[in-house]
């Protein structure tokens, strides 16, 4: 029987006991007498939210297959387990073996988000490792950050031993083989981060030295050990048809936020919005092939016995074999009673004859993204959805018999004017008439359409990287200014409205952009009792208010202000394919409200071409 | 066709609720290839029906429940299927076929069940425990009050305990369990301790449910067998 690292006292005080337990469907047990390496995989948010996630599937599914290697699960403890743990010094422990983190041999941690980098220090923390790379022993296990934020790694870099920049399933067999030799050749710790920092697209923060100017921006990036190379290079895999994927995922006795089986599609996305930082990042676009696909959905299915099934992909409507794999799943799903739930997909004839047989049409609703209420902004942006686009959809999916639309936005994008922020208003409006038009007796009641709207966070490695963020006054004003347009309007009472919280998205925004000097800001938090910043039932601003008092931190340097083009950005050492005068062009021709069209019908020359493959090389054979 | 299905959980099974658990065994249906049947209409959902909901931090080696299958399957290879796909801790003990017809659901037949009841590592109670509960539990009448939402009532739980008796440092009991008469190991523990002079800390008891049963007597006689004992099974 299974000896579990809590007692049953703890576990029967606190919330949900099986985030802790492990022993879920699927999950790999092995004999650690016979294993060289030992692994813990770390989402840093609670076991709902991180068994949800795909890459951590495909890594432990990758790493297991590997007889010489254990990859175990753990999650950040909820706040209940949190305060226990520290009232009786326990160590945090792995889901499969229960056996402390802190005597294996690595520790990665995806980071997905930046609110959750206060959970970063309370899984390193918890785990009774020192919350600073240069203060681990050599007995302490190899602290390694993946994920996208790891894009912009400076505000965390302290923290971290090394970061993998790129996908997974690139690097990370050379890493852990070359840990392996170092170990039998005796080498120190800091000689297996010396000899990793040469591997591409291995970032070990440690080796590089930061200065600064007087007003605060970088005045050189360089690295303080010879070898250790100057630029880090973003590893990702070209051919995805081949590449490892998990045909028995995990399946949580607890109901995860992502409880079905989830098939992976294709990587990046060919439109090209100047807002959308994994746009950019996972260029260039590269799909799997549709029978392995097939194959793979089945396996899956039959190996976990979830219920439901989801695609995942950016942008799932330019998958260039959608109908085909879509309708085979409904085939398929039909024998099975398996349902499928649709990604968001562009409204036309094929997507609606889909939704309205795997769907409750009276139930489900229509999305639209158009992200900007104006055509000009819109432009801006390069979200190539048009006014025109939009009402024939819903019309169309109106005279189907749908009466539910969801409509996103954002607020704050950059050239923004109040005529944009009202221009929502109108579009919700306009849809709300076009539905009005049908006669009463062939419609399905009263429409609701919903009107969503986030802040504008500008990115890393976006053409909107420079822009300056706005205020949590100008966010809230603009979003007073919507709600007071539609109010106005005579279809009122068909359309709702949402915003955000502001108080978030600035400190995202602090994050996402911040350098080596935002470290303090996260450990005062942090010391001060913050985590689970991205739960809005945990997130305590005055913390940061606090800590950004406490370390002096300029807001208006972090997240307010335009940066220069000649500026050194803290993330300029990474090449994610798409050069930086690819970015600038489209940061020239945002305010020129120039439109670049998709990959598939021009090329922009972004620079993705270099990795030699996906959407850059389509047709040229 | 209706079929009743016995199961255990075991070991750090004993974390999962009630709910979780139906879930799991939706899964493991299908993993286990077994042709179960669906409800009707738009949203289908497996047709499966539990006995008696066990608390979390309770083991079983009784537990049940009822599902309609399509086509037929010998007991013998659908238990071995279900098996192949069980993690550890679940054990699928019995798969019969059970007469049609809602009389027959094990929900409202359960009317008794068995457990075996222990005090954790440093909970006992002073020395010779064992036989102060014995001679306890043959009172004519055991009153405790029973908190409500809105009051407490006095109530005799000794009518609900059917036996009791102690072997070693385990005490076993049947206690009416069900719609009509439901009582808990753990009160009829409280009740001792506090005749000793002591509150049950929550955690002090270790419970496995050994069985559930059905009461095919009269009103003036129990006649309690097992849930699976009414099911046959299949051979093809």
């Amino acid at each position: 029987m299974r000896k579990l690292a809590l007692s049953d006292e703890i576990l029967l005080s606190i919330e949900k006991p099986a985030r802790y337990i492990g022993n879920e469907v699927n999950s790999v047990m092995k004999d650690k007498e016979k294993i060289d390496v030992r692994f813990a995989m770390c989402f840093p948010d609670v076991y709902e939210i991180g068994m949800s996630h795909l890459g951590i599937q495909i890594l432990y599914d990758m790493f297991n297959k590997r007889e010489d290697i254990w990859c175990e699960r753990v999650y950040s403890p909820w706040v209940d387990l949190d305060k226990v743990m520290r009232e009786q010094n326990i160590s945090l422990f792995a889901l499969e073996s229960q056996d402390p983190i802190k005597d294996f041999d690595f520790l990665g941690i995806t980071i997905q988000y930046e609110m959750c980098y206060t959970n970063i220090l309370q899984v390193i923390d918890l785990s009774q490792i020192p919350l600073k790379a240069t203060d681990r022993g050599e007995d302490c296990p190899v602290v390694i950050g993946g994920g996208p934020c790891t894009y912009n790694p400076e505000p965390l870099a302290e923290f971290f031993d090394l970061f993998y920049i790129g996908e997974g399933e690139t690097v990370y067999f050379k890493l852990v083989d070359l840990y392996k030799e170092c170990k039998k050749q005796g080498l120190s710790r800091k000689e297996f981060l010396y000899q990793a920092s040469k591997i591409p697209g291995i970032y070990v923060p440690m080796f590089y030295d930061v200065t600064y100017n007087e007003d605060g921006t970088i005045a050189d990036f360089t690295p303080n050990r010879e070898g250790v190379p100057k630029q880090i290079e973003k590893q990702i895999v070209m051919d995805l048809s081949d590449a490892t994927y998990p045909t028995a995922p995990i399946v949580p006795f607890i109901k995860a936020t992502q409880d079905r089986v989830v098939l992976e599609i294709q990587r990046g996305c060919i439109r090209g919005c100047r807002f959308c930082q994994a746009g950019m990042l996972y260029r260039p676009t590269r799909e799997r092939d549709v029978e392995m696909l097939k194959k793979t959905a089945i396996a899956m299915l039959e190996s976990t016995g979830h219920e439901e099934i989801s695609l995942s992909s950016l942008s799932s409507s330019d998958y260039s074999k959608l109908p085909e794999l879509v309708n085979f799943l409904i085939d398929e799903c039909r024998q099975r009673g398996v349902n499928i739930s649709l990604p968001s997909l562009r409204i036309d004839a094929f997507s609606l004859d889909v939704m309205n047989k795997v769907q409750d049409v009276r139930k489900s609703s229509l999305t639209f993204a158009p992200e900007a209420g104006s055509q000009r902004l819109r432009d801006v942006i390069n979200k190539g959805l048009t006014e025109e686009i939009i009402i024939k959809g819903a019309g169309e999916a109106f005279e189907g018999g749908w009466n539910k639309v969801k409509l996103y936005f954002m607020l704050g994008l950059p050239t923004e004017t109040p005529e944009d922020q009202k221009e929502i208003a109108h579009l919700a409006e306009k849809i709300a008439e076009r539905y009005y038009e049908i006669p009463k007796d062939q419609r399905n009641g009263k429409c609701q359409i919903t009107v969503s709207t986030s802040f504008f966070v500008p990115k890393p490695f976006t053409p909107f990287q420079w822009a300056r963020m706005c205020t949590i006054d100008e966010f809230l004003g603009s979003a007073r200014t919507v709600n007071h347009e539609i109010k106005d309007q005579l279809n009122k009472k068909s359309i709702r409205y949402n915003w955000h919280e502001a108080d978030v998205s600035v400190l995202e925004g602090l994050l996402a952009r911040g350098d080596r000097k935002v470290a303090e800001v996260l450990k005062d938090v942090y010391e001060h009792g913050g985590i689970y910043d991205a739960w809005s039932e945990t997130f305590d601003n005055q913390k940061w208010v606090d800590a950004l008092e406490r370390t002096g931190t300029d807001m208006n340097f972090y997240v307010h202000r335009e940066r220069s083009l000649e500026e050194k950005l803290p993330w300029d050492f990474i090449q994610i394919g798409v050069t930086k005068k690819h970015l600038l062009k489209e940061w020239e021709r945002a305010h020129q409200e120039e439109v670049t069209v998709n990959c598939r019908q021009k090329c922009a020359g972004c620079g993705a071409a270099c990795y030699k493959g996906g959407v850059c090389f389509e047709n040229q054979n | 066709m209706k079929i009743r299905i016995k199961f255990a959980k075991q070991g750090v099974m004993r974390f999962i609720g009630h709910l979780d658990i139906m879930r799991y065994f939706q899964k493991a249906m299908r993993r286990a290839h077994i042709d179960i049947a669906f409800t009707e209409g738009f949203s289908p959902h497996m047709i499966m029906s539990f006995a008696a909901p066990l608390g979390v931090g309770l083991t079983s080696n009784g537990e049940y429940m009822d599902i309609e299958i399509k086509s037929p399957i010998a007991s013998a290879d659908a238990i071995r299927q279900l098996n192949e796909v069980m993690v550890e801790g679940m054990e699928v003990l019995s798969f019969r076929q059970i007469e049609e017809g809602k009389a027959g659901k094990a929900m409202s037949l359960v009317a008794a069940a068995d457990y075996t009841v222990s005090f954790r590592p440093g909970y006992e109670p002073a020395d010779g425990w064992q036989k102060r509960l014995e001679e306890f539990a043959k009172k004519d009448s055991i009153v405790i009050l029973k908190k409500t939402k809105k009051s407490e009532v006095e109530t005799d739980i000794r009518p609900m305990i059917y036996a009791l008796s102690v072997d070693g440092d385990n005490v076993h009991m049947t206690l009416a369990t069900g719609s009509a008469a439901n009582l808990k190991p753990e009160l009829v523990m409280s009740a001792f301790l506090k005749n000793e002079g002591f509150e049950l800390h929550s955690f002090a008891l270790s419970v496995n449910r050994d069985e559930v049963y059905a009461d095919i007597g009269t009103e003036e006689e129990r006649k309690l067998v097992s849930l699976e004992s009414l099911g046959e099974d299949i051979v093809l």
